[in-house]
């Protein structure tokens, strides 16, 4: 196996070290705990009122625009990363490029920010 | 003579470090976490309250982390029946390991890491946001209102200051020059200041408005007061967390302060020089013992910045809050950026 798959075989260990502290301290737990369910224990949880209507409830609209506009910022930043570990070699012309791409991204933050989208209420 | 040539060939094969890391991965997450908690949420947040906060076990409460674990072990596990089960308890799975998958680029000295990735800090930038799909998956699964809505201000606060904090780091890499977390350290031990290379070149001199972005936006990303409106416990109790019994509560909150102990590591990598003391030659072999004590000094100071904040402020509303980081952070992140670069490309 090369380096490079190596380095990566380490994540998948400690992803899987994640798992196993979780799972420890459960298992671990489930020999300590009491298990006595009954039905008001099992409720969901209303300030002590019972509760009503669906649980899953609608939520503001605004969540999902703000989603939108994280996606259009995130791509920006996997473009910028790897100029950013390459200006020295790309000087003057690597600047400029990137700032008409920067001032395109922000046009599109600033027609948001016009259109009263950033605004909650 | 035996000890050393058995020891040669248990590091020469790759399970033998990888077994190595594993425990030192284990104690660089819990570490961190159990110091902060007992340090600053027990202590100083008590301190600053006029209060004295445990006293009772062990000597000045220094047990009371034992006793607490200890108490939330015996609690009952509570499923509600409307809960999506699998995904119920699936999320605290996925908050803990995005955890550990964050601590593995952090290097502690020349030869001290866990895993030398070239993408290091992008890498750990990508499986920060990890955490946000096992809070969302928290908010859903619990089938309950106030979880739903804390699971929705969790997301959308995480991925607003999920921009800031990228683009504050792209100052450093611009700095830098690359994205290996080894290298950034390097980079700011064999850095110059205009020409003056007297104590290096510590980023947080040359990237003050990117330290403070990156402190705000982990602040928020850490759903820390007064960024906690995804937890505000006077209106929606504990948010995505409310559900939650006993140890499976308990792994949400290890979860929290481990990822605050590792961002802080993050924080003093990029800014502070990591494993490095100005003035020291980075090459020295001492790093390797020094290296994680200077780590673990720097993060307890980056901590308690973090902490500070928290007793200090009050909350902000979701408006407010979205506001400062779609408004202010990046538009002064970008500006940042663009400074950062004309500065790069005419000196």
């Amino acid at each position: 196996m090369s380096e490079f798959l190596r380095s990566y075989l380490v994540v998948a260990i400690f992803g899987g070290l994640g798992i196993l502290l979780v799972g420890a301290f459960i298992g671990l737990a489930g020999l300590l705990r009491p298990d006595k369910p009954n039905e008001q224990k099992l409720k969901t949880y209303e300030s002590g009122v019972e509760p009503t209507g669906s649980m899953w409830s609608q939520a503001n609209i605004r969540y999902y625009v703000f989603a939108l506009l994280f996606v259009l910022f995130d791509v920006e930043a996997v473009f910028i990363f790897p100029w950013a570990t390459r200006l020295e070699a790309y000087g003057l012309f690597g600047l400029v490029e990137m700032a008409i791409f920067v001032f395109i991204l922000l046009l599109g933050l600033v027609y948001a920010w016009r259109k009263g989208m950033l605004k909650w209420v | 003579m035996i000890l050393a040539s058995w020891l040669d060939t248990v590091f020469d094969s790759f399970w033998g470090p990888t077994v190595f890391r594993s425990i030192g991965g284990l104690a660089a997450v819990l570490l961190p976490a159990g110091a902060i908690v007992y340090l600053y949420l027990f202590k100083m947040m008590s301190f600053m309250q006029s209060r004295l906060g445990p006293t009772e076990a062990g000597p000045y409460g220094s047990l009371q982390l034992v006793a607490e674990v200890g108490k939330w072990l015996q609690k009952e596990d509570i499923f509600p029946r409307k809960a999506d089960r699998i995904v119920f308890a699936a999320a605290p799975f996925v908050v803990l390991m995005s955890s550990f998958l964050l601590v593995l680029v952090v290097p502690f000295g020349p030869d001290a890491w866990f895993v030398n990735l070239d993408t290091g800090i992008y890498f750990a930038l990508a499986v920060s946001s990890v955490s946000v799909i096992g809070i969302l998956m928290a908010g859903w699964a619990s089938a309950s209102k106030y979880s739903m809505l804390g699971g929705l201000r969790a997301a959308a606060q995480l991925i607003a200051y999920e921009l800031p904090l990228v683009l504050a780091v792209i100052g450093v890499v611009i700095q830098a020059g690359t994205l290996n977390m080894q290298d950034i350290v390097l980079a700011q031990a064999e850095g110059e200041i205009f020409g003056w290379g007297g104590i290096g070149n510590p980023f947080i001199l040359t990237q003050l408005l990117g330290f403070f972005i990156f402190m705000v936006a982990m602040q928020a990303e850490l759903t820390q007061p007064p960024f906690d409106m995804p937890v505000a416990e006077s209106e929606i109790v504990t948010g995505y967390m409310t559900e939650y019994s006993g140890i499976r509560f308990l792994l949400f909150f290890i979860g929290e302060f481990a990822t605050a102990g590792i961002f802080a590591m993050i924080a003093s990598v990029l800014f502070l020089g990591g494993w490095w003391v100005p003035g020291l030659d980075p090459d020295s072999n001492w790093f390797n013992v020094l290296g994680p004590l200077v780590m673990f000094a720097k993060v307890i100071v980056v901590t308690f910045l973090i902490f500070w904040f928290r007793i200090t402020y009050p909350r902000f509303r979701e408006d407010q809050l979205q506001k400062l980081a779609w408004k202010i952070l990046i538009p002064l992140s970008l500006a940042n950026i663009v400074a950062t670069g004309i500065l790069k490309v005419a000196f």
